[in-house]
């Protein structure tokens, strides 16, 4: 498969882009931010995105989605990044749907119809610590009953205050800093014993911590197999660092956009600013920088939907560069606009707020480096 | 089976079948490779044997017509055939700046005379080429040079000097921009083609910071070139220079990198393990030519079918050999005191040093990174300026 959009994709691409540029642009963050919006997002823009059905891009077409795959995913993802738009997507319909694939039937015809349809907020329960590191899970999960019995605490919970259900990951077995003995967990937001305290982030998303005391959940809530857990978590994670990668292509896209129009129309002694050849020279290396991570994230998706054992390293490999590059594009942003840049009536400040979450939000650059480098054997 | 999975698996069975196991071993540095040529040496049996193999094929050239000498294959099937090869890892039969620069050019610009006479012997290996583009007073600013061809009526004479022409010493013919028309700066140079054991022709190699070179002086001294060996239109030779060093910036920016594909930290396993902020170093290393190659593939696939933007192979260069600096200079600290060894028969002649010494010039060649950047601002993003 060639490394660019097909003419389905880019027809696609057609339809996303003034879709969120009209629906969702970045006056829609400020809406909510400014209002204090309890949600965070909009319930109204999520039915709206589940009746152009992109809700079920990666939903298979026998669960009645419209099975197709991350190259897809990651064109509604950048354009969610290019205009900074809350939205659950990444957590609902990209990560949580390919977990869900890995569920049982029940789970399966409980969840898809209701993503399909927009009725649902998707949430992810993985982090315990202030950084990702998913195999350190400790949260335990006991036996009990007809199922299990969960205790403990997770943080970095997007949307979790609002969200339907939480996909949580706790230990059925071994200690923590191993992979097996983890089992994935679907469990209802309202099941008793789930308390959230909700925090407004610095890119005005809201973020939960969680905390389960002794929720009681049934042996249908277990998506995949008890102990085995890493498996559709493995699928949850690659999804969702290639998602947050996608979506980082459009904030770090976005950032460079706006900056390289700034410095086409600003003068300063006399010139445009964009005339100054240092400014020239760290624009055209900004712009090689984004480009080689837009070719890794593209990669990497295909590989991910073909299904390619070399999948893992590659969006392991994705997320790292997407890292630094949309970094490097904020940074600059911000930089090259000079004081309006710190203002927060102009939006590149925005971009930069956003990206240090997606940075760290599924393991930032240097976690996912380090993984390269194992996976590499060393 | 799809007929591109059909030709997947040909491909790999006649290569398994046909690629001597002498080949599959990583090219060791310049002297190791194949240049083919009227005076090349082959190391070998097998050297000879793959080149003679694959150029009955035309898989020398696997994209290229095959009334010229090429394979015919479509864009796809080349992919193909460059990745089964990368699997096996089969060499390639020929190193040749005739396939890289020269033949793109003449696809493109030639008559049917010179494409139906050069190109096959390209393929082939026969004849070895030259680059005759800089002068003392004109690197990236070509436009500058003063290499003067007078026109005699049925030939031209060519007096100046070429400087930085790689292999000029071994090379078989010069492709050499020559001034033709003094009053205009732009469009008064053209594209001639010449034999380098014509009279008047001498090369002086240049020695360099790695202590050796591939590189020359070259110097014309009354040069008679037939009027028949012009590529392209008499003073437009500008047009057929700059659509060559398109391909020959594609070319440094992924052939730099060569066996650099691999992972830096696992070739280094005691760094790796003891030095951690080097191995923190190796990692993202590892994510930038992992990246990297993902660009370079998707920069083809855009090439390809006239996708990308005709200034992307600027960019590529850039980041290419940037990226092949850094993996370089990691690699000397890998190394260690090890890597300093210049001259014992253990460090192979002090492969190691020379090698990095010799990427320093990665960023200066074809073109500089500033040179580089300065084109990609003004001409993909449009930045204002003249």
């Amino acid at each position: 498969m060639a490394l660019y959009l097909s003419d389905d994709q880019a027809m696609l691409k057609d339809t996303v882009a003034p879709f969120l540029a009209e629906n969702a642009p970045v006056k829609h963050l400020r809406t909510l931010r400014d209002g204090k919006d309890a949600a965070g997002l909009s319930r109204d823009l999520w039915k709206q995105f589940a009746e152009l059905g992109f809700t079920g891009i990666l939903v298979p077409e026998a669960d009645g989605g419209l099975g197709l795959g991350h190259v897809e995913a990651g064109i509604v993802l950048e354009e969610i990044g290019r205009n900074l738009t809350p939205s659950p997507f990444l957590t609902t319909a990209v990560a949580a749907v390919d977990a869900l694939k890995a569920g049982g039937a029940d789970l399966r015809a409980q969840w898809f119809p209701r993503i399909l349809a927009g009725d649902a907020i998707i949430a992810l329960a993985i982090d315990e610590g202030a950084k990702h590191r998913p195999a350190s899970t400790a949260m335990a999960a006991e036996r009990s009953g007809n199922g299990f019995k969960l205790s403990g605490k997770k943080q970095f919970v997007l949307n979790g205050h609002i969200a339907d259900m939480l996909l949580v990951s706790a230990r059925t077995g071994g200690s923590a800093g191993e992979e097996a003995g983890i089992t994935l967990f679907a469990v209802p937001r309202t099941a008793v014993g789930i308390s959230v305290d909700v925090d407004r982030l610095v890119d005005s998303s809201l973020s939960a911590r969680v905390t389960f005391d002794g929720v009681q959940v049934d042996a249908d809530a277990v998506v995949g197999e008890i102990d085995a857990g890493w498996g559709p978590l493995t699928r949850l994670l690659d999804a969702g660092r290639l998602g947050a990668s996608a979506e980082m292509l459009g904030v770090g896209g976005g950032a460079m956009d706006m900056t390289f129009g700034y410095l086409k129309q600003r003068k300063q002694f006399g010139r445009l600013i964009g005339e100054f050849q240092s400014l020239q020279h760290r624009a055209a290396h900004l712009y090689g920088e984004m480009e080689g991570a837009r070719s890794i994230v593209i990669k990497a998706q295909h590989l991910l939907d073909d299904g390619d054992p070399r999948a893992e390293l590659f969006v392991a490999a994705a997320k790292a560069k997407t890292g630094k590059s949309c970094n490097l594009a904020v940074r600059e942003g911000v930089q090259m606009h000079g004081g309006i840049g710190m203002t927060d009536e102009y939006d590149i400040g925005l971009y930069m707020k956003r990206d240090r979450a997606l940075n760290e939000f599924f393991g930032d650059s240097y976690f996912h480096a380090d993984r390269v480098a194992r996976m590499n054997g060393y | 089976m799809s007929d591109l999975e059909a030709f997947r698996v040909e491909t790999r069975a006649w290569l398994e079948a046909n690629c001597p196991p002498e080949m599959r071993e990583p090219v060791r540095d310049d002297d190791d490779a194949c240049w083919g040529g009227r005076n090349f040496k082959f190391k070998n049996p097998a050297q000879k044997l793959w080149l003679e193999t694959m150029a009955a094929r035309g898989w020398t050239v696997p994209d290229w017509p095959k009334a010229y000498g090429g394979g015919g294959l479509s864009a796809e099937e080349t992919k193909i055939l460059r990745s089964e090869m990368a699997k096996l890892g089969c060499r390639p039969p020929l190193m040749s700046f005739g396939i890289w620069m020269l033949g793109p050019a003449l696809l493109k610009f030639g008559t049917e005379e010179q494409k139906l006479h050069y190109l096959p012997q390209i393929a082939r290996g026969e004849i070895r080429w030259c680059q005759g583009y800089s002068e003392p007073g004109s690197g990236s600013d070509l436009v500058s040079l003063q290499t003067f061809g007078e026109d005699k009526g049925d030939h031209w004479v060519v007096n100046g000097q070429k400087i930085w022409t790689s292999y000029a010493d071994k090379a078989d013919w010069i492709f050499c921009l020559v001034r033709t028309d003094k009053t205009n700066k732009y469009q008064g140079i053209s594209f001639l083609l010449f034999d380098m054991t014509t009279p008047g022709v001498s090369t002086k190699p240049i020695l360099l910071i790695s202590g050796s070179s591939p590189f020359c002086e070259t110097f014309f001294d009354n040069v008679k070139v037939p009027k028949h060996q012009i590529v392209g239109e008499l003073n437009r030779g500008w047009d057929v220079a700059k659509y060559l060093l398109g391909h020959e910036r594609e070319m440094i920016s992924g052939g730099g990198l060569g066996e650099g594909l691999a992972s830096l930290g696992a070739a280094f396993p005691d760094a790796a393990a003891n030095e951690p902020v080097l191995r923190a170093e190796m990692a993202m290393f590892d994510v930038e030519t992992i990246a990297f190659r993902a660009h370079s593939e998707r920069f083809m696939d855009e090439w390809k079918t006239g996708r990308a933007h005709p200034a992307y192979s600027n960019l590529m260069k850039y980041v290419g050999t940037e990226l092949n600096k850094k993996r370089h200079e990691l690699v000397m600290a890998a190394g260690g005191s090890d890597a300093l060894e210049w001259e014992s028969a253990r460090s192979k002649g002090g492969a190691k040093p020379r090698t990095w010494l010799r990427t320093k010039a990665n960023s200066i060649e074809g073109g500089t990174s500033e040179v580089m950047l300065n084109v990609v601002a003004k001409r993909i993003l449009d930045m204002p300026g003249a």
